[in-house]
């Protein structure tokens, strides 16, 4: 099935797998060295480009509110390097929560992708850090989270700060997993207008509403070069779009990814789907998640309150939701919690 | 008593805002100068119309004056304050810096303001600082906390272009003080910048990382459940919309919190609207702590004062 559709026009893309970072919040940041080395070798030897390691909420997450890591993130960022013989390992990071100082500790670690994520409308928060990172030599990338809060003529607004500020590929980034198809393309094909060949457009897709690989079949036709996966959907709310399915549709469509997508099956087959604690799946809180647009870590969060304070999990979310929270409030999630086991 | 007289240095949001609250809300300062650099901003005009002697030549102008101010209320940038601030002290004049330069001490005017009325600058920390350094300094009034750490939410629209453009030092500086002010072996902040509309009001998550006895109900946590309860009233005084959110939660110790046990806090801040809407209640706590500062001091120079006076008059 190797052969592209002789009508589709030339595309092709750069997978980065983030199952080693967003997979970490499926995973309650337990990550081990030895997780981190085999997943890293699978990918690398399945030709992935870039691989994300860090704290599901990137440099500096290990907290009492995001959860506490297993192993020092640096430790892992360090394992993924000494394994990688061809792969980039990138770090991301929240300014708010992570630092330059954080930044500059994994640059040393040999991290040279930094991934920088902003809420969508918040993007000037983030001009010290591009401009630091690209200072260090490594490859920028811009995250504008939860994109399904902002219209696409916004967001390509704030994707031009980043691009001012050093950032070479901004990302549409469906946090909630709540944008569908046209969302998607419209956002992206905004973004693409609005930056021409200053800088490169991603999509960073979930399936809360199963839309994960769809739209980022829209995102690459409406000119995204860099779609992020996970192995087996690995990651918050109901999963990431999964990186075997990805590298699988866009072979069949003709989109050129490089990456062997026999290789991609099996990395998710028979390396992760023996360590994971918890299969990615579509249940009611995800869905909510998908459909009240919440950030999708808050998941296992609301899971925890909501066995503590007695309380659904979707009804925690759904009021999440309502309340307008974005992404790295978790906090609220038991502020919630409480007033609903109060009222009930 | 007469009042001591105020200057303050920055005509923007933060100025403007402190402008007022000493205005309307403090006992023993007034503000006799307010310094900007753009003659057409809103804060100078603002301070014009009330009568206050306003200029738009900086700290030059101010320190050319004969009647120069009891306190000086820093409301520029931390450069401006590093540069600012000896020639205040070569003045005499005691610093209140709202920026996050530092130059001085962090000051907490519930938590430190006894062991640093002698010292003339001090620096209000942060917004996110004010708000829980007293917490984490209740809790650990009570018993050692290892680890303290902060989620401060404050409003887009409450952030101005220094925050945003800063906010490594927010953070950091905020850390830092729930160390050296909260009296946490450790810190951590946190800092989120929320677009809804309409704007959230400032929120703030105070974690520490409590022994395992003093997360199970008993005598202990009825103190550090008092502590707090103490703290909040303290604020209150000078931050009226200042309030917990729920009671403060216990979790009992886990493995992967190093076996501590774990208090939250959920406090949000509601602004006096002096200035800035009510939903800034992050700028509306460094304006109120800063009055309260200076508030205090005052007081007590002129107590010194006062006592002064009687041992000279002993000795007439």
């Amino acid at each position: 099935m190797n052969t592209p559709n002789a009508t589709a026009p030339d595309y092709s893309v750069r997978l980065t797998d983030t199952t080693l970072r967003d997979g970490s919040h499926a995973m309650s940041h337990q990550f081990t060295p030895t997780h981190v080395r085999s997943v890293v070798r699978a990918l690398d030897d399945a030709r992935v480009e870039v691989i994300e390691v860090t704290h599901g909420d990137g440099l500096g997450g290990s907290s009492f509110n995001y959860g506490f890591s297993l192993t020092p993130e640096l430790d892992l960022v360090r394992a993924a390097v000494d394994e990688a013989k061809n792969a980039k390992i990138a770090v991301l990071m929240l300014p708010g929560l992570g630092t330059i100082h954080d930044l500059n500790q994994a640059r040393d670690a040999g991290a040279s992708v930094a991934r920088i994520a902003t809420h969508c409308t918040e993007a000037d928060v983030s001009i010290q850090h591009f401009a630091h990172a690209r200072k260090l030599g490594m490859e920028t990338v811009g995250f504008l989270m939860l994109a399904h809060r902002t219209s696409p003529e916004n967001l390509a607004k704030q994707a031009r700060i980043m691009a001012d500020a050093g950032c070479q590929c901004i990302y549409v980034v469906d946090s909630a997993g709540a944008l569908i198809l046209e969302d998607v393309s419209d956002r992206v094909a905004a973004l693409v207008t609005e930056l021409g060949t200053d800088a490169q457009v991603g999509f960073h897709g979930h399936q809360n509403l199963s839309f994960g690989v769809a739209n980022s079949v829209y995102a690459a036709r409406a000119g995204a070069k860099q779609i992020d996966g996970t192995l087996l959907a690995l990651g918050a709310g109901a999963g990431n779009s999964p990186t075997e399915v990805l590298a699988a549709t866009f072979n069949r469509l003709g989109i050129h990814t490089g990456t062997d997508v026999q290789g991609l099956m099996a990395a998710a087959e028979d390396v992760v789907k023996p360590f994971i604690t918890r299969m990615p799946i579509m249940d009611r809180a995800s869905i909510m998640q998908g459909y009240a647009g919440v950030y999708s870590s808050f998941l296992l969060h609301a899971e925890r309150a909501a066995q503590r304070y007695n309380v659904p999990a979707w009804q925690i979310l759904e009021e999440i939701g309502k309340a307008g929270y974005v992404g790295g409030q978790e906090d609220m999630i038991i502020d919630v919690a409480v007033q609903l086991a109060t009222t009930s | 008593m007469a009042k001591k007289t105020a200057a303050i240095v920055g005509s923007g949001n933060i100025g403007t805002d402190l402008m007022f609250k000493i205005m309307r809300r403090s006992t023993n300062v007034e503000v006799k100068y307010m310094i900007g650099v753009d003659p057409a901003s809103d804060g100078l005009a603002r301070a014009a119309r009330l009568g206050i002697t306003t200029s738009a030549e900086g700290v030059d102008w101010l320190l050319a004056q004969d009647e120069l101010p009891d306190f000086v209320f820093e409301c520029t940038s931390a450069k401006a304050h590093e540069a600012n601030a000896p020639r205040y002290k070569a003045a005499g004049i005691h610093a209140i810096d709202l920026t996050p330069a530092a130059v001085g001490p962090y000051l907490c005017p519930v938590v430190n303001l006894d062991s640093l009325q002698d010292v003339l600058n001090v620096n209000m920390i942060t917004c996110a600082g004010q708000a829980t350094t007293p917490i984490v300094a209740a809790v650990s009034s009570v018993v050692p906390v290892e680890y303290a750490e902060i989620v401060a939410s404050i409003a887009s629209k409450s952030a101005g272009p220094g925050t945003r453009a800063n906010v490594d030092e927010f953070t950091e500086t905020t850390s830092k003080a729930l160390e050296v002010v909260g009296g946490a072996k450790r810190g951590k902040a946190i800092i989120i910048i929320n677009p809804v509309e309409p704007p959230m009001i400032m929120r703030n998550t105070v974690y520490c990382a409590i022994p395992a006895a003093a997360a199970e109900p008993g005598g202990l946590q009825d103190k550090i459940r008092a502590a707090i309860d103490a703290a909040v009233a303290d604020i209150q005084a000078y931050v009226p919309g200042y309030a917990l959110r729920v009671e403060p939660q216990f979790d009992t110790a886990r493995e992967d919190w190093n076996g501590n046990g774990r208090v939250g806090i959920w406090i949000q801040v509601r602004g006096a609207a002096d200035y800035l809407p009510e939903y800034a209640g992050n700028l509306d706590i460094i304006t109120a702590a800063a009055t309260r500062t200076a508030d205090l001091l005052a007081e007590r120079m002129n107590t010194t004062a006062a006592n002064t006076a009687r041992t000279a008059g002993a000795h007439a």
